[in-house]
């Protein structure tokens, strides 16, 4: 149960932006840019990272709800989004994402830890300034999510079956306020 | 150094800002709601302590100079009693309320999950309102992204904490939408060497 009272039943995020929709705007854009861009990292690559850095914050609405964004850009692979939030070391990946993961495991961990070596390595793989860039605000900004719906306690749903169709509709629509202003989605339709 | 090249000389978040104004665009909408904006029961003093304690939790200097100054401009104090507060804000000569906060926000700076009922029951016992304590939870998780963002790309940081005093009447008066990115105080660039 939701620490404050929301005033809605809608799952994780998206009854806290219900909640408040003032912040919501900004966080929809914001998550809007960084996640379905493809200027340089790709949406997968971006969802990737995003899932990895809720699993290691042990975020299970964000996590699952990324893996199933990724998975669903993927075409249904989910064999690899769970290799890389198990273990991106030895995932069916890039070198070039490896490093980049490695980089966002770092910020996870807070600010300090990224080294000048995991960075050049990164650099090395063909990751560019801007790829770097927006791995650490995508690590930075799940960090901020990840607790945002922990720290507040939103509501949670345990039935991993709903979590497809709320990625095929962020997938299909990207983010923004239609995720808690239109009805959400159903295994019905 | 950054640990990529930002094409500018400014000092922390606004390097970033500046190198990425696509992003800086909402996430400075979103400072602006939760630090400045009026239209909210707490005070700017007390929603710019908790992202300067949470700053300083992560050991971001830059942040916690930048909001710690804001939070004394606004408190008009004095440095020692912001430090005080980062300190041992139980110890505080501050609101019971605003100490309740402050503790939510530090099990915020470890993760979601270490908020406990207990925390969230005396906050509302010492009249914090429900807004109240979602803003304190997503200001505090606001300010793990930017601790991260800030310290992980490696951004410069002047080490004269007066010069932030300085920049908090700037930004107090400017907000954070209508921040001018290039606007200098001095001693705010690294000196050429």
């Amino acid at each position: 149960m939701p620490h404050i009272e929301l005033n809605n039943d809608l799952p994780g995020i998206r009854g806290l932006m219900a909640f408040s929709p003032d912040t919501a705007e900004p966080l929809g854009v914001f998550t809007e840019i960084i996640l379905r861009s493809n200027i340089g990292l790709t949406p997968v690559e971006r969802e990737l990272i995003g899932t990895y850095v809720s699993y290691l914050n042990d975020c299970f609405y964000c996590h699952n709800s990324h893996a199933e964004i990724a998975c669903y850009y993927l075409g249904g692979d989910k064999e690899l989004v769970d290799q890389v939030r198990k273990n991106p070391e030895t995932a069916n990946i890039s070198n070039k994402l490896k490093a980049l993961l490695r980089i966002a495991g770092q910020a996870q961990k807070g600010g300090k830890y990224v080294t000048a070596e995991a960075v050049a390595k990164a650099k090395q793989e063909g990751a560019t300034d801007k790829d770097i860039h927006d791995t650490v605000l995508i690590t930075a900004a799940f960090c901020m999510f990840n607790r945002y719906v922990d720290g507040l306690g939103a509501i949670t749903p345990s039935d991993l079956s709903t979590y497809p169709l709320r990625a095929k509709q962020v997938a299909e629509k990207g983010y923004g306020n239609h995720i808690f202003k239109s009805p959400q989605p159903t295994a019905a339709k | 150094m950054a640990h990529i090249d930002l094409k500018n000389d400014l000092p922390g978040i606004r390097g970033l800002m500046a190198y990425s104004p696509d992003t800086e665009k909402p996430l400075n909408m979103l400072a602006e709601i939760l630090l400045h904006s009026d239209d909210n029961t707490l005070s700017r003093g007390d929603r710019e302590m908790i992202g300067a304690y949470v700053s300083s939790l992560n050991d971001c200097f830059f942040c916690q100079n930048v909001h710690g100054a804001l939070a004394q401009h606004y408190f008009q104090c004095d440095m020692p009693f912001i430090d005080n507060i980062k300190r041992d804000p139980i110890a505080a000569q501050i609101s019971d309320k605003l100490k309740a906060l402050l503790a939510i926000a530090g099990s915020v700076q470890k993760g979601g999950k270490y908020v406990t009922p207990e925390q969230i029951t005396q906050a509302k016992k010492v009249g914090a309102t429900d807004k109240e304590i979602h803003d304190t939870v997503l200001i505090a998780a606001a300010f793990c992204m930017f601790n991260r963002y800030v310290d992980g790309l490696g951004t410069w940081a002047p080490q004269d904490r007066q010069i932030y005093v300085e920049r908090a009447k700037i930004r107090a008066e400017e907000g954070y939408t209508n921040m001018n990115l290039q606007r200098v105080v001095p001693g705010e660039l690294p000196e050429k060497g």
